[in-house]
């Protein structure tokens, strides 16, 4: 099988790593060979962030390159619309209806997109997800990340059991309800 | 046999591992993007290895050395710009060569996503005259570390194992070894060999030459320099991260990939030039390799198509190789998104005061270098560890008194204790004036929260006596030294408005810790947007979680904010307030 290209994009302290360690165990548990690329440091404070997950029988490269993508989970709305055009003519991009206004725009020097869901709809296969409210419903908007990882679950190939197998030998073991919970919900959440 | 247990590693991850599995004793570092992991993940050896960070990188590779000279293996950690301020040792190390095994591992960051600079580890370990393993996976990074030692003790020689950020920072399988336990060789005095006075380093001179000779022979059998032949029109020679971006790129392309980069397995090299109609040398940042193989009457093709600038990719070589243009949409116009002080960061609040009182900031290397970008703008400056203080030293003997009393020199609590102390004894040294601001967060905060000199903790968690600060500069001999809370804007604004009145150094330590060590739940500022009178102070310290709103009042995000209070303090209209319970 041709490797599989998976991006998980957002705002540096969404919780990109820990999202993409959950798919990297997802993929070695199903016997792939396996690749993540990940983004440490200065980048990561409040910045854009992008991680990159590769699996198939035999990964050279660890990053997605232009075009590749079969699958971008997007944390928040602005950074799916700069990492849309990674994706495959047939691929996925699953938003996380979310804005965090870049320093640009904070200070009133750039102007944040209007309807960037309903415009990368003209050109994508696009899935939006309102993560943060059902995050909050739980009690725990810092949960948000599952949801939107659950969400993206519907359009991958691993079943709900090894999701949960995974999530529980990743996440702290104290917070491993609460993510199966999240996760759960995303992953029974009608999308659009 | 033994099963081989299979799990999947952060490359740093699983040079932290090929250490332990190595039988390493010591190893030493300072944290630096990309390197920092390598000593979080030693740590959990702790039972069966020393780890540590010391102050700076030159400290960090003369521990090593010593550790080396009793007879164990040791090993070194940091950063491209790191290995410059270990240079002074490493060089002459190189002389000594090794008893115990000792690796120097120096991480390069093509494309800049955390440093200063883009330099070529690899031509700094030439200048040395020491080998140079690169690994292009997590496995290979284990397995290289390993090796490194041997060839370490088999030719007398430090070994440089050379990473980059992308091997650095990618995951992939890593299959688990039994660790080595009789690495260690007794202390063995000669001090022809360890001490490098000139009657010494003369002959040693000699000697290195000789090894590296010795060394350069064997690379034409060494298993890690591989050839993959598969079509002769196209060869490529190529090593580290670059040879997955080729094997992606050419899949119908003979492959040279070489393990070992410094000194060059010359007979393998002329041998698959011979094998191949055109060869190219895929090499990032500088052509250390294709220098070397033009030099050698080879016909190839390098950097007359490839980049010396930032990270490569399958694409780009596809497309320099092949001509093949891949497919892609045009990206989208979406504002820029750069890195910026966190919610709650006290630097934000220091530059804000700094910028209310009209100052130019010397600036240094953490998180608070962002406080040269909008709308902070306050660091003019900002070059290496420590260079705030001096630079500032510099200005005012260029300029004079009146001059520096418009500037200030900002620095972090690591940094400082990395080789800012120095440029603050050269100030009361040379009878400066100038106020330096120690911004004290309690930890190393731009490299994910390492502790220090200063922190009272060591990298293996043990409790240390806590430097102070405030009396090491006292003990220096600056005479003006106040600490100041971060978030009190109008005590830090007096301080530093009459210590720059002051023809002498100061010193103002802004004491509060990271926001991000603060844990439990914290306390969030809400606006009231009947209160608010759209004035937009608020909104100039450049807080994440503040938000205008469409009608010009602002919104702040309860899912960001921190409670520190400081848009509260800033408002004239009581529209924002601290609320305790989140």
């Amino acid at each position: 099988m041709a490797a599989k290209n998976i991006m998980i994009v957002g705002v540096g302290g969404q919780g990109t790593l820990l999202t993409s360690r959950i798919l990297g165990g997802l993929a070695i548990g199903a016997g792939y060979d396996v690749k993540l690329s990940e983004v440490h440091g200065m980048a990561q404070r409040g910045g854009s962030v992008v991680t990159f997950v590769r699996y198939g029988e035999n990964v050279y490269e660890p990053i997605v390159e232009e075009g590749q993508a079969d699958v971008i989970i997007a944390f928040e709305k602005l950074e799916a619309l700069r990492y849309a055009h990674f994706l495959k003519k047939d691929g996925v991009i699953i938003v996380n209806d979310w804005r965090i206004d870049p320093m640009p725009v904070v200070i009133g020097t750039a102007e944040y997109p209007e309807n960037i869901i309903e415009n990368l709809k003209k050109e994508h296969n696009v899935y939006s997800v309102n993560a943060m409210d059902e995050a909050k419903k739980l009690g725990n908007p810092r949960t948000f990340n599952l949801v939107v990882l659950g969400a993206a679950a519907q359009h991958m190939d691993f079943s709900i059991e090894e999701w949960h197998s995974v999530i529980e030998s990743t996440v702290p073991s104290k917070t491993v309800e609460i993510n199966k919970t999240a996760f759960n919900v995303g992953y029974n959440l009608a999308t659009d | 046999m033994a099963q081989t247990k299979k799990v999947i590693m952060l490359g740093n991850e699983a040079i932290a591992r090929g250490a332990y599995e190595a039988g390493v004793k010591v190893s030493a570092a300072y944290p630096g993007t990309p390197s920092t992991e390598i000593s979080e993940y030693l740590v959990q050896y702790k039972d069966s290895l020393y780890c540590e960070w010391s102050p700076n990188e030159k400290v960090a590779a003369e521990v090593a050395l010593g550790a080396s000279i009793a007879g164990s293996r040791a090993m070194a950690c940091m950063k491209h710009v790191g290995f410059n301020v270990a240079a002074d040792p490493v060089y002459s190390i190189s002389y000594i060569g090794v008893n115990g095994g000792l690796v120097f591992v120096v991480a390069d960051d093509p494309g800049l996503y955390s440093s200063q600079n883009e330099q070529d580890t690899r031509m700094v370990a030439r200048a040395a005259k020491l080998p140079v393993l690169e690994p292009a996976d997590s496995a290979e990074a284990k397995e290289f570390t390993k090796l490194a030692f041997e060839i370490s003790e088999k030719f007398d020689r430090p070994v440089v194992l050379r990473i980059t950020t992308r091997l650095a920072h990618s995951q992939g399988i890593v299959e688990l070894c039994e660790p080595c336990t009789d690495a260690d060789r007794p202390y063995v005095k000669n001090i022809s060999k360890t001490v490098m006075m000139p009657n010494n380093a003369k002959p040693r001179h000699a000697v290195i030459e000789q090894c590296n000779a010795e060394l350069a022979q064997a690379a034409n059998t060494m298993p890690i320099n591989k050839i993959e032949m598969a079509g002769t029109e196209i060869g490529v020679i190529t090593s580290g991260i670059p040879y997955q971006y080729v094997k992606e790129a050419l899949p119908d392309a003979s492959v040279l990939k070489l393990g070992m980069v410094n000194p060059l397995p010359k007979e393998l090299i002329c041998d698959f030039a011979s094998k191949v109609d055109k060869l190219y040398i895929i090499e990032e940042l500088d052509p250390v390799i294709e220098e070397q193989v033009k030099s050698w009457g080879i016909e190839v093709y390098g950097k007359e198509l490839f980049t010396v600038l930032g990270e490569y990719s399958a694409n780009m070589i596809k497309k320099a190789v092949l001509g093949e243009d891949t497919y892609i949409s045009q990206p989208a116009q979406a504002p820029g998104r750069p890195p910026i002080l966190c919610p709650g960061c006290p630097h934000r609040s220091v530059f804000h005061v700094i910028k209310k009182i009209g100052l130019h900031a010397a600036g240094d290397i953490g998180c608070y270098t962002l406080g040269a970008v909008a709308p902070l703008s306050v660091i003019d400056t900002t070059v290496c560890m420590g260079s705030s203080i001096s630079s500032l030293h510099g200005m005012e003997k260029a300029k004079g008194k009146e001059f520096i009393k418009e500037w200030v020199a900002v620095i972090g609590d690591s940094t400082f204790m990395h080789t800012g102390v120095n440029s603050l004894m050269n100030m009361v040294y040379n009878n400066a004036s100038g106020t330096v601001i120690i911004m004290d967060n309690s930890t190393t905060g731009m490299t994910g929260h390492q502790d220090h000199a200063a922190t009272g903790k060591t990298l293996q968690g043990d409790a240390a006596y806590a430097i102070d600060i405030e009396g090491l500069c006292k003990a220096i001999g600056v005479k003006n030294v106040f600490s100041v809370n971060a978030f009190d804007l109008e005590l830090l604004e007096k301080t530093i408005k009459e210590e720059q009145e002051k023809d002498e150094v100061s010193v103002i330590i802004t004491k509060t810790p990271c926001v991000l060590l603060t844990k439990g739940k914290k306390p969030v500022c809400i606006a009231d947007s009947e209160k608010c009178k759209k004035c937009g102070l608020c909104l100039k310290p450049g807080c994440p979680a503040i938000t205008k709103q469409s009608d010009g009042t602002v919104k702040i995000d309860d899912t960001m904010c921190t409670g520190c209070g400081l848009c509260a303090k800033l408002c004239k209209f009581g529209a924002i307030e601290l609320v305790k319970e989140g």
